[in-house]
């Protein structure tokens, strides 16, 4: 196999699952509870800039030089998009869902707004750089293959440049597809994790009480659930879920700025990719977040190759600078085809590809509450 | 003799799955007041929303003055000369009072003013607050203004469900007058109650359904008179 | 004191006047619908275009060719409306907001892929304030969309309290259940209510634009101002989303001014988020609205 194509899958894979993250803490707030978050993006942004705030090695005119460990970071990063989560739902949880979705929108939009306005911490529009990524730097002569572990001496040097104590090799095609692997196996793995917790939880009463709540709230209500407080935890586990996401990302990316909360590719994108892969079906929520992120970019190296052909001597049909506002108007293409996507599922298979499974009901299912023969309230005669 | 203005012929029907009306049969003929009793859950207000095509027919057939129109929609039955007065939520409380009227005649294209004029003789308390919005007036007003709206196109039948639930004896009294004033301008009405020994009293039949089928009929003094219907709810007739 | 009316109060009665404009839009629908449009910023985005490109054609005034891009605007919205929101008429409101986010997708992708993402000017060059008003400083621009918001507002008075369908939109919104027991055509309040929500939200979009410039991230930055502003009036209440534009506009312009000492009292970079400050603490404190509106 052609070692481009291997990169490329990889990066599929592992973007694929980043955004797997985030549609699984979407689903825990849509799928399962009902909630209606439409700032993911938001969420994921706290997670990102703390990550990256957190961790780089030496501040360049904003907040930083922190210098923590990764996953600690990564924990923190979670705490933070929970407790902002926490603040949003304490106001928002009770309205009827279309209210949590303009009020997580219009969070979403002030915190890009702080990290774009906020220059002291964030470096504003510029964003931040240099965010140190989990496996960098590794090589595979540093393995001892035997026991997985990283040898003394490899682990200092790793140490070291995490740290920023010493310049920053540039990277050799080998370490460089090394770290991907090994980052691409964390990805995996953290999916993997997030997977067997939530279907655990889903089918635990926790789960069952949330599906409850969201099926038929009256009746969850008359059986004593505080459903309010269900609804608070289910929100914020989500929404550290998605600050998890954002923290990877930035890892991977290397380097955020306040695009990192663009509702398109934030936010949309994950809607689609919960409704497409199936809604309160965790297996539906990845399959759908890899299988959606290879369409996205599957369809934007298409477009490249078209117009790279169409402006190629030999066909000629396009002056490279066509070709180039060709590209960026093939962008909006591609969106469209996301909306599109997602109207055609809504209307033809709103089950998404994996349709919910329901745990095995309850030892004694309550009955379903018949709709209303007679009206209800007036004395009896 | 001519076919009755309603007529409900071995009707079966249901919420969904659930099936509340288990062959009911009923008639109502031009001019009469025909009034609806039983106790709670026996089906009157669900025998009245199957014609006005509101729920599942699964069986039987519902008549407009001989012509089927069973599981017809609502927006059709009203042109076809069925009004239908729910029991709460019967008007439109931000609209004034003359707007809940033409909207009463909405699917007429005729000019409602002269018929709206009628309807403040037959009502005059709604002429002075015919600016107000409806939902400013009080209870009985109000079953005023929804009879009213009900009027407007002078429809073959009208279909009251309990209006007087709710309602103080005071204007309990008043809405029965109501009633057969509007009968006794020509209207002919089907009427649902829990009030029954007072709804019997203004009715020339009625009907007593219980779980969803028929048990009695008869004259609206008749079934007053009948021991069986009395042992069975007239005593409590006079609960609000 | 000139200051402060030429530079913070008119800008936000002008805004104001804007916001009141898409946000009546979002009321109606609310109201008729029951659902939240998240597609009525784009809506308005597409109007700005079609009103654009109609200004290039013809070189007109885009005051002028603005009546027909409302038009044309409408009519697509009926189409939109058949395609993606008809289906759900009979779901849970929930489907119909999900659907209009595609729908938001779908209008801008498509506005961006045919006329491109460079910022516009819907009229060249730079007006200078008008010599008759001085020391008020007001452009003529500016006048016309002051003058154009009450021509339309007005007009939407006379046609919800003038006019059988006017009225027949008020019954529905009140209460939808009764309006289909009286033989009211629900589908024609509808499609009277895309029109009108469509057709004001796009004269919204031509006023900011002539007031400040076209791009096609303007519907999405709407958005928030005109959802707070349904809600701050109550929701499915059109004369409380015009009251509710108006505080928001003059409130996010004010918040700038040196209130106290010399710096702006917020950072103007900040300025998007006063609408959601203000829905945030309408939510807590009046979830109704000021106009008492149907409270989800």
């Amino acid at each position: 196999m052609d070692l481009g194509l291997i990169i490329y899958l990889m990066s599929l894979l592992t973007m694929g699952g980043i955004y797997a993250v985030l549609a699984l803490g979407l689903n825990v707030q849509w799928g399962f509870t009902g909630l209606f978050n439409a700032g993911i993006a938001g969420f994921l942004a706290v997670g990102a800039y703390t990550q990256a705030i957190l961790t780089t090695p030496i501040d360049r005119d904003h907040l930083g030089a922190y210098d923590w460990p990764i996953p600690l970071a990564m924990v923190v990063a979670m705490v933070f998009s929970a407790i902002v989560a926490f603040a949003i739902a304490k106001i928002c949880i009770r309205l009827r869902s279309d209210y949590l979705a303009i009020a997580t929108i219009g969070i979403a939009e002030i915190l890009r707004l702080v990290f774009k306005n906020e220059l002291w911490a964030t470096n504003g529009p510029r964003g931040v750089s240099q965010i140190p990524k989990a496996f960098e730097g590794v090589r595979f002569a540093d393995i001892d293959w035997l026991t997985g572990d990283l040898s003394g001496w490899a682990a200092l040097r790793y140490e070291a440049v995490s740290r920023g104590w010493m310049d920053v090799p540039l990277p050799t095609p080998e370490e460089r597809f090394l770290t991907a692997g090994l980052f691409l196996g964390m990805v995996v793995a953290i999916v993997l994790v997030l997977y067997i917790a939530l279907e655990a939880a889903r089918k635990s009463p926790w789960g069952r009480t949330m599906s409850a709540i969201r099926d038929n709230e009256t009746a969850a209500s008359a059986a004593g659930k505080d459903i309010e407080a269900f609804r608070l935890e289910s929100f914020v586990l989500g929404a550290a879920m998605m600050g998890l996401g954002g923290a990877i990302l930035a890892q991977y990316l290397k380097q955020i700025d306040p695009q990192v909360a663009d509702p398109l590719t934030a936010t949309f994108l994950v809607w689609v990719m919960l409704i497409a892969g199936g809604s309160a079906n965790n297996k539906g929520a990845i399959l759908g977040a890899v299988l959606m992120y290879a369409v996205w970019s599957g369809t934007e190296i298409l477009s490249q190759k078209l117009l790279t052909f169409l402006s190629s001597d030999t066909v000629g049909l396009l002056t490279l600078a066509e070709a180039g506002e060709w590209s960026i108007r093939f962008a909006y293409l591609r969106v469209f085809l996301i909306g599109l996507i997602l109207q055609f599922i809504l209307q033809r298979r709103p089950q998404g590809l994996l349709p919910e499974k329901r745990p095995k009901p309850r030892p004694k299912p309550s009955p379903r509450s018949a709709p209303e023969a007679e009206k209800t309230g007036s004395t009896q005669a | 003799m001519s076919a009755p203005v309603l007529e409900l012929d071995g009707l079966y029907a249901g919420y969904g799955e659930t099936e509340i009306l288990h062959d009911i049969h009923l008639r109502v003929d031009e001019g009469e007041i025909v009034v609806i009793v039983g106790p709670n859950g026996a089906g009157k207000s669900t025998a009245m929303k199957a014609v006005f095509g509101l729920l599942n027919i699964t069986r039987g057939a519902v008549r407009l003055a001989g012509t089927e129109i069973t599981g017809t929609p609502p927006e059709k039955v009203v042109g076809k000369g069925v009004a239908y007065v729910p029991q709460t939520a019967n008007i439109f409380a931000t609209l004034s009072v003359e707007e809940n009227l033409e909207m009463g005649a909405y699917v007429s294209s005729e000019n409602p003013a002269p018929r709206i004029e009628e309807i403040y003789q037959l009502f005059p308390p709604l002429r002075e607050k015919r600016r107000q919005p409806a939902g400013s007036l009080s209870g009985g007003q109000r079953q005023m203004v929804a009879m009213g709206k009900a009027l407007m196109l002078h429809p073959k039948i009208l279909l009251l469900d309990e209006p007087t639930a709710g309602l103080s004896p005071k204007y309990r009294g008043e809405i029965f007058h109501i009633v057969r004033d509007i009968n006794a301008a020509g209207s002919t009405i089907l009427m649902v109650e829990q009030n029954a020994k007072q709804a019997l009293g203004i009715a020339h039949r009625g009907y007593v359904l219980v779980d969803g089928q028929n048990r009695h009929e008869g004259t609206g003094q008749g079934l007053i008179a009948d021991e069986e219907v009395a042992r069975m709810f007239l005593g409590a007739g006079g609960h609000g | 004191m000139m200051e402060f009316l030429n530079f913070y109060l008119f800008p936000g009665i002008l805004l104001g006047c804007i916001y009141a404009l898409g946000a009546i839009g979002i009321s109606l629908t609310f109201g008729i619908l029951r659902f939240s449009n998240f597609a009525h910023g784009d809506t308005m985005v597409l109007g700005v275009y079609i009103t654009l490109s109609f200004v290039w054609l013809t070189d007109l005034h885009p005051l002028v060719v603005m009546p027909l891009a409302m038009a044309l605007t409408a009519f697509a919205m009926l189409g939109m409306d058949r395609a993606f929101f008809k289906p759900f008429r009979k779901s849970p409101p929930i489907m119909s907001v999900i659907a209009s986010f595609g729908l938001m997708l779908m209008i801008r992708s498509a506005v961006q892929f045919f006329w491109g993402t460079q910022i516009q000017a819907m009229v060249k060059g730079i007006q200078p304030p008008l010599q008759w008003l001085q020391p008020l400083m007001l452009r003529e621009k500016q006048l016309y969309i002051l003058g154009g918001t009450v021509i339309l507002m007005v007009a939407m008075h006379l046609l919800l309290t003038r006019t059988k369908i006017g009225k027949a939109m008020r019954a529905v919104s009140d209460n939808p259940d009764l309006a289909a027991l009286t033989g009211i055509n629900t589908e024609r309040v509808v499609q009277a209510t895309w029109i009108l929500g469509a057709s004001l939200a796009v004269a919204a979009g031509v006023f900011l634009a002539l007031d400040t410039q076209v791009e096609t991230n303007m519907g999405f930055k709407m958005l928030l101002p005109m959802f707070a502003a349904a809600i701050l009036g109550g929701i499915g209440k059109p004369y409380g989303a015009v009251l509710g534009g108006m505080v928001i506009g003059i409130v996010e312009e004010v918040s700038a001014y040196p209130w106290i000492g010399t710096t702006p009292l917020l950072n103007p970079g900040y300025k998007a988020g006063v609408a959601f400050a203000i829905m945030v603490l309408m939510l807590i404190w009046r979830p109704q609205g000021l106009l008492r509106g149907r409270q989800f």
